[in-house]
């Protein structure tokens, strides 16, 4: 199949960008998103011109590395990750829009990539539970309940994408930070740590510049994990709990 | 700052300023709606300019009224601090724009939906508060009427009159309020649910429900407020 492909072409962060067209010949319908534009990066290669930069990693729908907003979706028309998408999903001879994620928090390093390091960020801030180094704890020696167990699991499978950011109208990382506040505020490890994690957490996604929420449900609709937007209720839920009862004045 | 404002002025704050003084937004829309009511009795307005007298004299309506004023003053000002900082979390938007799936187009343009109730507002308030204060449709001669409030009668400006005045001969004006109040459904359909969900009341058993509640406010408050410029003008023709 053929495509013609809109790409967002930025030098780097300082300099301006704009949308360049590129025609791919010959592309299989079993390629992956991330190979066709592989496909693009050799041609350009051959051509001495700059290839397209793009972030990917283990391309096996993990990692979370994979980005790209295609044709104003955020890893394309379903919910999977770019690396998981494949060329079947597209026409034979469709024009297809590529853009970075565009969030003022994520600042843009090179044409397609993005630094997500305000989720590092965030994460350090509150997403963890303390425990003292030592020898190993037994791994079954605090029980929890089936229920629980899976409830928590399905926040956890965030893989930190960044997916929702991009797809909100607000460019809010709620449905992100939700996940890991909610994750370890349902497990008895989180708990002693959940007023001081939800005020911490909240705190640090305001001073990167995300914006808040209007509930609108484009980030659930978007997330390759189907995170589910009840994180954002038991979020505020925690964050408003934590500002009138804990000790930080 | 304190822990209070720096509650207060972070993202989730602020959406808890918008929901709290949203519901109470909704809460003052039904009374004055069922208030109004009393214009269609037909006993040529003497029920609504009883309840006009009671409105203006009343000490708890009053009270209410501050309440009111700073309701609607939290809500537009959150309104506009939020909007702003939402826009400036993306300060490029994509080139190829497409919604995702699920997602109203009232949930994405509550700025555009408040903007024209604030509009509307305004000139609700210009048409019947300045009339009834300043009577500038009859050059400062307000109509009065005697009403009889059981055992003495007394001369109260003609609330009622003006009212009819204004939906009748400024059909303009009914044009608008129609108009606006299609707006303050769409407003409310997607404002009352997410109001919970901002308090982080959502469960399975309860969320279903305070949706239907929504949507059935979104029809009935502004079909309410829409039938009383519509009445005015289908019996004046
Ligand atoms: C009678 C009038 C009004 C009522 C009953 C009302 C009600 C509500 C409710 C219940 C919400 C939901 C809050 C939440 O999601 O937590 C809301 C949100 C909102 N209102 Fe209003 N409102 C009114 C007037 C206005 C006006 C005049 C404006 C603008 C100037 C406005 C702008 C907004 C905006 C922008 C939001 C969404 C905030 C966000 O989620 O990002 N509203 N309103
Ligand atoms: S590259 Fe790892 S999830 Fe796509």
């Amino acid at each position: 199949m053929n495509l013609n492909l809109h790409i967002w072409r930025q030098p780097n962060g300082q300099s301006a960008g704009r949308m360049v067209e590129y025609n791919v010949k010959d592309i299989s319908e079993e390629m992956s998103f991330l190979e066709m534009l592989d496909v693009l990066n050799e041609d350009l290669l051959r051509k001495g011109e700059d290839p397209v930069a793009f972030d990917h990693d283990c391309r096996e729908g993990i990692c979370g590395t994979c980005s790209l907003v295609i044709n104003g979706r955020p890893h394309g028309p379903y919910t999977t990750t770019t690396c998981q998408l494949h060329m079947r999903s597209f026409k034979d001879g469709e024009t297809v829009y590529i853009e970075p994620w565009r969030a003022k928090a994520f600042p843009l390093v090179k044409d397609l990539v993005v630094n997500r390091s305000a989720f590092d960020r965030i994460i350090q801030s509150g997403g963890y539970v303390s425990v003292n180094t030592g020898s190993a704890r037994d791994a079954n020696e605090t029980p929890i309940g089936k229920e629980i167990a899976d409830e928590a699991m399905n926040s956890a499978t965030c893989i930190g994408c960044g997916a929702c950011v991009a797809a909100c109208k607000n460019a809010s990382a709620m449905l992100f930070v939700s996940a890991k506040i909610s994750q370890l505020a349902m497990l008895p490890q989180g708990k002693p740590e959940r007023k001081r994690r939800a005020e911490a957490m909240v705190a640090q996604m305001d001073a990167e510049g995300f914006g808040a929420c209007t509930n609108t449900g484009a980030c659930a609709a978007e997330c390759p994990k189907s995170i589910s937007m009840s994180n954002i209720a038991m979020m505020n839920r925690e964050y408003t709990s934590a500002k009138l009862t804990s000790d930080a004045v | 700052m304190s822990w209070l404002s720096t509650t207060l002025t972070s993202s989730i704050g602020r959406k808890l300023v918008m929901g709290l003084t949203g519901l109470f937004l909704v809460s003052f829309l039904f009374v004055h709606g069922i208030g109004n009511l009393a214009l269609f009795k037909n006993d040529g307005g003497m029920a609504f300019n009883a309840y006009t007298v009671f409105m203006t004299t009343s000490p708890i309506i009053r009270v209410m009224e501050i309440f009111l004023v700073a309701g609607f003053g939290f809500h537009i000002y959150t309104a506009l601090t939020l909007t702003n900082q939402n826009k400036a979390a993306r300060p490029q938007g994509y080139a190829y724009k497409k919604s995702s799936p699920g997602v109203t187009w009232f949930s994405q343009n509550m700025g555009t939906s408040g903007m024209v109730i604030l509009v509307f507002l305004i000139l609700h308030l210009i048409n019947f508060y300045a009339e009834y204060h300043y009577g500038i449709m009859y050059d400062g001669k307000i109509p009065m009427v005697d009403i009889n409030m059981g055992d003495h009668t007394v001369n109260v400006r003609n609330m009622y009159e003006i009212v009819k005045t204004v939906f009748q001969q400024q059909w303009w004006v009914s044009v608008l309020y129609v108009g606006s109040m299609v707006l303050l459904g769409m407003h409310l359909a997607h404002g009352f649910q997410s109001a919970f969900k901002t308090f982080g009341l959502e469960h399975k058993k309860y969320t279903p429900a305070i949706i239907s509640i929504g949507n059935v406010i979104a029809v009935l408050l502004p079909a309410l407020f829409a039938s009383m410029p519509l009445y005015f003008l289908l019996t004046g023709l």
